[in-house]
């Protein structure tokens, strides 16, 4: 049974070459800008983890914290996602600090007390690099007795997530805009082929044909449109991302910036949900046409 | 022909009535025909004999009054039951009905797809069919590349092809010459003999007369006579 439909839908799609030619391209251009936008949203992620990676969390502990520092390393180093903790006493840390500065003479020479606290350096574990991940720690860290203040990431990283979560927002909101319009257009071709079969869908009832029976093959056609659509698309997307990674070869940039292409299952959830705007898109059409 | 008048009706209406707009094409229709009875509709062009076998396989409802097939009044049916109502009917239209972009053979086979069978047993009897009407040759043809009478002949193929109660012919022989007329009259036959209901429209006395049967006489949209007709065997009668 589902095989004469299936065998009927090809048909049904050879016979209607250019209006499904059409609404194939479509599907895969829709396709080709949704997978290019996860694309970029993924890479753009691993970056920026990259990035939090490197971070590391200072917590400047109570003047009077005193040296119960072995008990409160071993607190910190329990807190999840803490790789490791390193006492900085004040005195290494005003140490540390005149090194890095050029001229800390004339500054320093003055100074009768040292200014600053005692501080643990807080190395994160790799795994964790999310922003998250690392705002979870630092309150953890916080909310220990011995700690007066915690420093963690920098300002650009606040400002950057800001604007990644801008473009995420948008990014789902322009996918969903060109969804509905990807339905809207199979709908329409959907229509278009149906209606030039008006005469034919009529005898088929005349002659004991269910509604079921009648409709299958145009879903069919729908779903084997949005297989069609997704291959097209994420084959264009895979060329484009091919020709900018030779070029980023090419450069010299390999080990700076990684890229990598979808995955297998995000390739095969883009696909399903391809054929899903196919087969939507030919019910919204046959919900019409035929009064499902 | 025996009439076993304890058979029961497998088409009844009761003062049926069925307007085109303000146009009266059928009025006050009261009669029966019984299971396996064969019967035909006379009358003049526009009488109503076409709408009269719309309104039995529900193409198209009466203004008033009951049909009931099989026992089931049609208006108890509901929309999804429609498809297992049709399938007790095998219809040769006046207009054939064939689906232009399907093969011959594809057309037959849709009712017997349509029913769900299988396909092995699909191409014997789509083919035997097709060999009955003498259409096997052309079983790959669309039916554009056919002859009028080619395409009739098709129509009857895919009306008796799914072995239904009921058969309502519409003019099958009108565009027949004699030797397809007759075979088509003989396969109408073979499926009255094998217990269908065959119910035929038709002008053609000589045909009415080789049968035998029932006449409905239409005129106006009117019973105007409901008369046996008893067999003729001489040829002559042509
Ligand atoms: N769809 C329609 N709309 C309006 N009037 C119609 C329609 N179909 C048929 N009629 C009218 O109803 C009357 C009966 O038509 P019908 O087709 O039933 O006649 P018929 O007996 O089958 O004629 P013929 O022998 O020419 O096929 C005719 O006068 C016709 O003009
Ligand atoms: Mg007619």
């Amino acid at each position: 049974m589902i095989a004469r439909h299936f065998k009927r839908a090809l048909e049904d799609t050879l016979a209607n070459r250019f209006v499904n030619a059409v609404t194939i391209m479509t599907i895969a251009l829709t396709v080709m800008i949704v997978s290019a936008a996860v694309l970029v949203f993924l890479n753009a992620s691993d970056w920026m983890s990259v990035w939090h990676q490197g971070t590391r969390i200072m917590a400047y502990l109570q003047p009077d914290a005193g040296g119960a520092t072995t008990a409160l390393q071993h607190s910190i180093e329990s807190i999840e996602g803490v790789q490791s903790a390193r006492f900085i006493p004040r005195d290494e840390g005003l140490r540390d600090l005149k090194a890095r500065m050029e001229h800390p003479a004339a500054l320093f020479e003055n100074l009768l007390e040292n200014p600053l606290p005692d501080a643990f350096e807080i190395q994160l574990k790799p795994s964790d690099g999310s922003w998250e991940q690392i705002e979870a720690v630092a309150d953890r860290v916080r909310s220990l007795a011995e700690v007066e203040d915690v420093e963690y990431g920098r300002q650009w990283m606040v400002a950057v997530r800001r604007i990644a979560h801008l473009f995420q927002t948008l990014g789902l909101a322009l996918m969903g805009l060109l969804l509905v319009a990807a339905i809207a257009i199979v709908a329409n071709t959907t229509r278009l082929v149906i209606y030039s079969r008006q005469e034919e869908v009529e005898i088929m009832r005349l002659v004991g044909a269910t509604e079921r029976f009648i409709q299958a093959p145009f879903l069919i056609e729908g779903l084997l449109q949005g297989l069609f659509g997704a291959v097209g698309g994420i084959g264009i997307l895979f060329a484009g991302f091919s020709a900018l990674a030779v070029r980023i070869e090419q450069n010299g940039l390999a080990g700076v910036v990684t890229l990598r292409f979808l995955s297998i299952e995000q390739m095969a959830l883009i696909t399903v949900a391809s054929m899903l705007v196919g087969w939507l898109g030919c019910y919204v059409a046959l919900k019409q046409f035929l009064k499902l | 022909m025996t009439d076993h008048e304890d058979r029961p009706p497998i088409i009844r209406l009761s003062h049926v009535h069925h307007a085109y707009g303000r146009y009266q094409a059928l009025i006050d229709l009261s009669f029966e025909i019984l299971k396996n009875e064969l019967a035909f509709i006379c009358g003049p062009s526009g009488a109503g004999k076409t709408t009269l076998l719309r309104l039995l396989y529900a193409e198209a409802h009466p203004s008033s009054g009951e049909i009931a097939i099989d026992g089931a009044r049609l208006d108890d049916i509901p929309r999804t039951g429609l498809p297992l109502l049709r399938r007790k009917f095998g219809v040769i239209f006046q207009d054939y009905k064939l689906i232009p972009g399907r093969s011959v053979f594809e057309n037959v086979a849709l009712v017997l797809e349509a029913a769900g069978h299988r396909r092995a047993l699909i191409s014997k009897r789509v083919l035997n069919v097709l060999r009955m009407v003498g259409m096997d040759q052309h079983a790959g043809t669309l039916p554009i590349r056919l002859s009028g009478g080619e395409q009739q002949r098709v129509a009857v193929a895919r009306a008796v092809v799914g072995d239904p109660k009921i058969i309502l012919a519409d003019e099958p022989t009108g565009n027949l010459d004699e030797a397809s007329a007759q075979a088509v009259m003989d396969l109408l036959q073979v499926a009255y003999i094998r217990g269908a209901t065959v119910l035929i429209a038709t002008h053609d006395k000589a045909f009415i007369h080789r049968l035998g049967g029932r006449i409905l006489h239409l005129k106006q949209g009117r019973l105007a006579a409901f008369e046996r007709v008893e067999k003729h065997h001489d040829r002559t009668a042509l």
